[in-house]
């Protein structure tokens, strides 16, 4: 029985459908249980914290993000499958607080100061929740000073820095600057990334990895840890 | 249900209405004045009975007459002529019907050329670094064969945006006559295509024996009526104004068959028309309406088309220069005069001055297949792979002109725009304010799998490196593979037997090489 609820909310996760009212990939499943209705279920039912993450949203990720290496999914099946793990995970946070289970770690999102430009920040926020992250989003235009305020107060894992502008990239630069002069920088990993941004620029002010896109983020975050 | 072709929904007009009533009169004085010269002796007698003025040229190496065509004697035939043309197919899903007032855009391959284009992706490694290694495409001309007819016909049935078969690729086997060149152009392609097939007659003689096979393919003399399966282009006119003697009596015999023909001139601004836009557009709409006077003089209401192949010269060879954005204006022209007639319009477009498929030929076939597709002409030979002037066909060209006139036709779709669109984009927007994210990107799933959204390039590499003919390459090998609707084992038996000249090596189920 709990198997077969797994087995539908993975199958809702791949499919990106947070709610009933959503229709899914061929757009022909408004109406039955989705993502929330199943986390629900799934916790009436009594079935492991652990299980749920791992069997019905961790596992569901894994195919969602292997469609889309091959092309048969696209960024918007990635972020409404995000999206989906995101809901059920705002369901089971609760329970997990109480029973002790952590997330997979704290990040820290924000676009830098002087900088508007937040699709991809955004992106890559709805990726990192849907796979399991607490992630507290700034939002755009952060001075430094922030930036290391939050660092300093929440002790994330993790800080994403994004920038579109030519004009806006080096704001990265005093970031990281900040960071180590006020003793953090050797407590979190920053990584950043943005249209203008490369793999140098990235050596060059001393962040930690560069990511192309937030599927690579996510594989760059899941190396850290590996080697953590 | 015929093929849905794309319908343009506002045709890009190159000329004010007062422009083409001024080409039309032009075009009538031209017609009386020097008017046109004729090599053929029944389409002067069929002229001369029917009122129009027409006398010896004296000192004329050969029979010649001037004929002086009135004004008149034109709009009646402009009058009788459909003003709807039906090309069947052996599929009937693969018919086109064609209304000449109605910009619906169907395309079609060809014309023939000599030589096949073959391709090979050799690997070079680089000297400076022997363990990077490129894969780099190597052609090879030859000239074509029945069997390569065979192959395009197969390649070109696969081919989504393909309407219908013109064989791109001239059978120049040993065994392959004039006599027999007919029946085995059209077998090999009938057999190999389920769309429509339309060619060019290489002797008269074998008329009656390509009517009898159409006749047993389509199942009978009044079906081929219902569902004419093939069809003929026929370039009666010698630019300028000029009726050639052997192709003006196959216009003559094929409109006495009633069979849809496209009367089609080819004038070269520069050498055969004026250079000038103006210049030639006038001199090619009265080479077009003279032959289609005749075809109308030797029986009212047998189907033609208005088929215009105007091109500009090359100032460095003369050769033809379809890449020219002159070449696409004249078209373009033709086009509007066409639909002023509402006479269904074969039009011109795509064919690239390059020997070899790469970023000179992309270029020049989007830039024209795109602009005159605007235009709205209904029958638009698009040249699927023909290269070097129209003397070299490309199967991997081929199968980039379909990638590209995906996304023409994508983009000539008519905008959806409606109070009922309105209001849901209207809740899609209120409904994206009112997030933290503020992202649209959700809702593009309704859409992904619809087919509302153009998909991303199909030969798209994903480095630095170039692969768009390596993957192209790849495709075209994939469609080969796939098998074709051949003609039925009985039907096949009789064409063999009642049709003479067909190649063995063509029967499907004798094992033939090319059949299958």
């Amino acid at each position: 029985m709990s198997e077969d609820i797994l087995a539908l909310l993975k199958e809702n996760v791949i499919q990106g459908r947070a709610t009933r009212d959503d229709e899914g990939l061929m757009g022909d499943m408004a109406g039955q249980p989705a993502v929330a209705e199943l986390t629900q279920e799934a916790l009436k039912k009594h079935i492991n914290l652990e299980k749920i993450i791992k069997e019905g949203l961790t596992e569901a990720m894994q195919v969602v993000g292997d469609k889309f290496s091959t092309k048969e999914f696209f960024i918007p099946d990635m972020l409404a499958s995000a999206e989906a793990v995101t809901k059920a995970m705002d369901i089971l946070r609760p329970h997990l607080e109480k029973s002790g289970v952590e997330s997979k770690g704290k990040f820290v999102i924000a676009t830098v100061k002087g900088d508007l430009h937040d699709i991809g920040k955004n992106i890559v926020a709805i990726l990192l929740r849907g796979s399991g992250y607490e992630v507290t989003d700034l939002g755009t235009n952060v001075p430094e000073e922030k930036i290391v305020d939050v660092v300093r107060e929440s002790q994330p894992d993790f800080v994403g820095l994004s920038a579109l502008l030519t004009t806006t990239m080096d704001s990265m630069g005093d970031v990281i600057e900040s960071l180590k002069k006020s003793g953090l920088r050797d407590k979190v990993k920053v990584l950043v990334g943005g249209a203008a941004l490369s793999e140098e620029f990235a050596k060059e002010i001393g962040a930690d990895a560069y990511c192309l896109d937030g599927f690579q983020a996510l594989d760059v975050i899941a190396e850290f840890k590996g080697g953590a | 249900m015929p093929r849905e072709g794309i319908l343009v929904q506002a045709p890009y007009r190159r000329m004010t209405g007062e422009q083409v009533q001024q080409i039309h009169h032009a075009s009538m004085e031209l017609l009386t004045d020097p008017g046109m010269l004729c090599f053929n002796r029944q389409a002067a007698d069929i002229f001369q009975a029917s009122g129009a003025e027409v006398a010896p040229v004296p000192d004329s190496d050969t029979s010649c007459w001037l004929i002086k065509i009135p004004e008149a004697l034109v709009l009646k035939a402009v009058e009788s002529a459909p003003k709807t043309v039906k090309l069947g197919a052996r599929n009937e899903d693969n018919s086109l019907i064609m209304h000449g007032d109605e910009p619906r855009v169907f395309l079609v391959s060809g014309s023939e050329t000599n030589f096949w284009l073959d391709v090979a992706f050799e690997t070079y490694v680089k000297k400076s670094s022997p363990g990077v290694e490129l894969q780099v495409p190597e052609f090879q001309l030859r000239r074509g064969t029945v069997a390569d007819l065979c192959r395009a016909a197969r390649l070109c049935e696969h081919l989504d945006t393909l309407d219908a078969f013109i064989r791109p690729v001239n059978i120049q086997d040993k065994d392959v006559t004039e006599d027999n060149k007919d029946v085995n152009k059209y077998f090999a392609s009938l057999n190999n295509s389920t769309k429509h097939v339309m060619a060019g007659l290489t002797t008269l003689s074998q008329l009656d024996n390509l009517v009898k096979m159409a006749e047993l393919i389509a199942g009978g003399k009044e079906r081929l009526k219902e569902n004419p399966i093939i069809s003929f282009i026929t370039c009666l006119v010698k630019s300028p104004l000029q009726f050639v003697d052997d192709t003006t009596q196959t216009v003559i015999e094929l409109s006495r068959r009633g069979l849809p023909t496209v009367v089609s001139c080819a004038p070269q601004g520069g050498t055969t028309a004026p250079i000038r836009e103006d210049g030639i557009v006038v001199q090619i709409n009265a080479e077009i309406l003279a032959g289609i006077t005749l075809s109308q003089l030797v029986n009212r209401g047998t189907p033609v088309l208005y088929g215009a192949v105007p091109v500009r010269a090359r100032m460095d060879n003369l050769h033809d220069s379809y890449g020219a954005p002159e070449s696409s204006q004249y078209n373009i022209d033709c086009v509007q005069m066409a639909r002023f007639y509402k006479i269904p319009c074969y039009s011109t477009s795509g064919v690239s001055d390059v020997k070899i498929p790469g970023l000179q030929s992309s270029i020049e076939r989007m830039f024209s297949n795109t602009v005159t597709m605007m235009s709205g002409p209904q029958y638009l030979h698009c040249a699927f792979g023909l290269l070097e002037n129209n003397l070299t066909f490309s199967p991997v060209q081929a199968v980039l002109d379909d990638a590209h006139f995906q996304m023409i036709k994508f983009f000539l779709r008519p905008p959806r725009i409606g109070e009922q669109e309105l209001a849901q984009s209207l809740t899609q927007i209120r409904e994206v304010m009112g997030t933290a994210q503020k992202l649209y990107i959700r809702h593009i799933r309704r859409l992904l799998r619809s087919g509302q959204l153009s998909p991303p390039y199909p030969f798209e590499s994903e480095g630095l490196e170039d692969n768009v003919l390596a993957l192209a390459g790849q495709r075209m090998e994939e469609l080969l593979s796939r098998p074709v609707e051949h003609i039925d084992p009985a039907t096949t038996r009789r064409v063999f037997e009642e049709i003479p000249g067909i190649l063995p090596r063509l029967n499907t189920y004798e094992g033939g090489e090319h059949g299958v």
